[in-house]
């Protein structure tokens, strides 16, 4: 039924459906058609087809690593483009450190700063294997991850300092140190610190774990990395330390940004750059230069002439040089697909992309039955 | 019932020498007789939010 409705439609009204136009001085069309009856005048039916869209809807990975992913998503409205876009920059689920008990810091890092700072590294682990902390609830081996920081620039062999300093060489011991996030370690057993109070018989700790994280499915075993290696958190003057305990639990990026699963996650439509006219010669050579991102190309048509060709349309940044000489304006046109999207995703560790949009799908599916379960 | 009342360190403003003092001590660092001393933070522990 789409393809009939395409061949019917007439061609600048397809344009207008399909494309965004992107003239020198502002982007025409940019809304969608949503109104089934729009072309009812013309006898073309532009209602929502399931079946069609089932059809015609397709998604093509053109990279995926564990970090980066970019696919192209084709066929669907941009406001469901845009939905999985907000859902998996605020609403899928990460670990991430939360609450920080400091037994010492005598850095120059401020024990706000630096609980601050935790709470910024990505935590590389499952967050399905978690439950969200309830209210007023307890952290146990099901809803926690305790990391411990012991870090010590130990002072230099005791000397009357002032004087000494100086005066000894950089390489009999270091007056600096630098703390790196992997000497964060991961305490699977819960929390070794006590809370002081009474000194009854039994210390009460900050965590209740009932067994060994490192035991449980899925999780991983003792040695592996559960934090990128190199994040800077603090540096370390001669003699100062730094001793603390991190819990890290499960939220989401609406709450705090330091949930978020992703660094980012955009789209952008798909670029789509028409030549009106037959651009030969000379005038093919200016218009390869003027591009800065080389989507124009030279093919030659046999007796020594030359015509432009769009080589690397997907290249193009919009950037509208091509047509910022009013003389070229009704040789190029610059336009983008409407229901073509470029999503890239950029995991911060805790999952790899192509899961973390499988979670945002199920979000998205999560939420639309409910509004339907409230309707019925 | 407290406690009994730990001996607090103090450092040295000159030297960074540790210095354990009780009440009634003179305020005078043991290494270098320097009279500004410092305390030195306590090992209780300080909960934050890491927001």
């Amino acid at each position: 039924m789409a393809q009939e409705r395409k061949k019917n439609l007439p061609d600048h009204l397809e344009l207008q459906r399909t494309r965004v136009v992107c003239n020198w001085d502002a982007p025409n069309h940019t809304e969608t058609v949503q109104y089934s009856g729009a072309y009812a005048a013309m006898g073309v039916d532009n209602s929502l087809n399931m079946k069609q869209f089932r059809k015609d809807f397709r998604i093509e990975v053109a990279c995926l690593t564990d970090e980066d992913m970019e696919f192209d998503m084709i066929g669907i409205d941009p406001a469901i483009a845009n939905a999985f876009r907000r859902i998996l920059i605020a609403e899928v689920p990460t670990m991430a450190i939360e609450k920080v008990l400091v037994a010492n810091n005598t850095s120059e890092i401020h024990d706000e700063v630096l609980a601050h700072r935790l709470g910024l590294i990505p935590i590389k682990i499952d967050p399905r294997l978690f439950d969200y902390v309830a209210e007023g609830h307890k952290y146990n081996e099901r809803n926690t991850v305790v990391f411990k920081l012991h870090a010590e620039c130990p002072r230099p062999v005791k000397k009357k300092l002032h004087g000494a300093v100086e005066g000894v060489s950089q390489e009999n011991f270091s007056l600096r140190k630098t703390v790196y996030s992997d000497e964060l370690q991961w305490l699977p057993c819960g929390s070794e610190l006590e809370k002081s109070g009474d000194s009854s018989s039994k210390p009460e700790m900050y965590t209740s774990f009932n067994c060994d994280q490192t035991s449980m499915s899925g999780f991983p075993d003792e040695a592996s990395e559960l934090t990128p290696p190199r994040i800077v958190l603090a540096r370390l003057g001669a003699g100062q330390a730094i001793e603390l305990e991190a819990l890290a639990v499960k939220g989401v990026g609406k709450t705090h940004a330091k949930w978020s699963p992703v660094a980012t996650a955009w789209y952008r439509m798909l670029p789509e750059v028409v030549l009106l006219k037959q651009i030969e010669d000379a005038k093919a050579e200016e218009l390869v230069k003027k591009c800065p991102v080389n989507v124009f190309d030279i093919e030659d048509i046999g007796n020594g002439r030359k015509k432009a060709t769009v080589s690397r349309p997907r290249a193009c940044t919009l950037c509208r040089e091509c047509i910022r000489d009013p003389s070229w304006r009704d040789s190029v046109s610059l336009r983008r697909v409407k229901d073509h999207f470029i999503f890239t995703i950029e995991s911060t560790g805790a999952l790899p992309p192509d899961v973390l949009f499988t979670e945002a799908v199920k979000i998205l599916e999560e939420k639309c039955e409910r509004v339907i379960d409230d309707y019925l | 019932m407290d406690p009994p009342p730990e001996p607090v360190s103090y450092i040295c403003g000159d030297c960074g020498m540790e210095n354990t003092l009780k009440q009634g001590d003179v305020i005078q660092c043991r290494e270098c007789g320097y009279r500004i001393l410092y305390k030195k933070r306590t090992r209780r522990i300080v909960q934050y939010e890491a927001r």
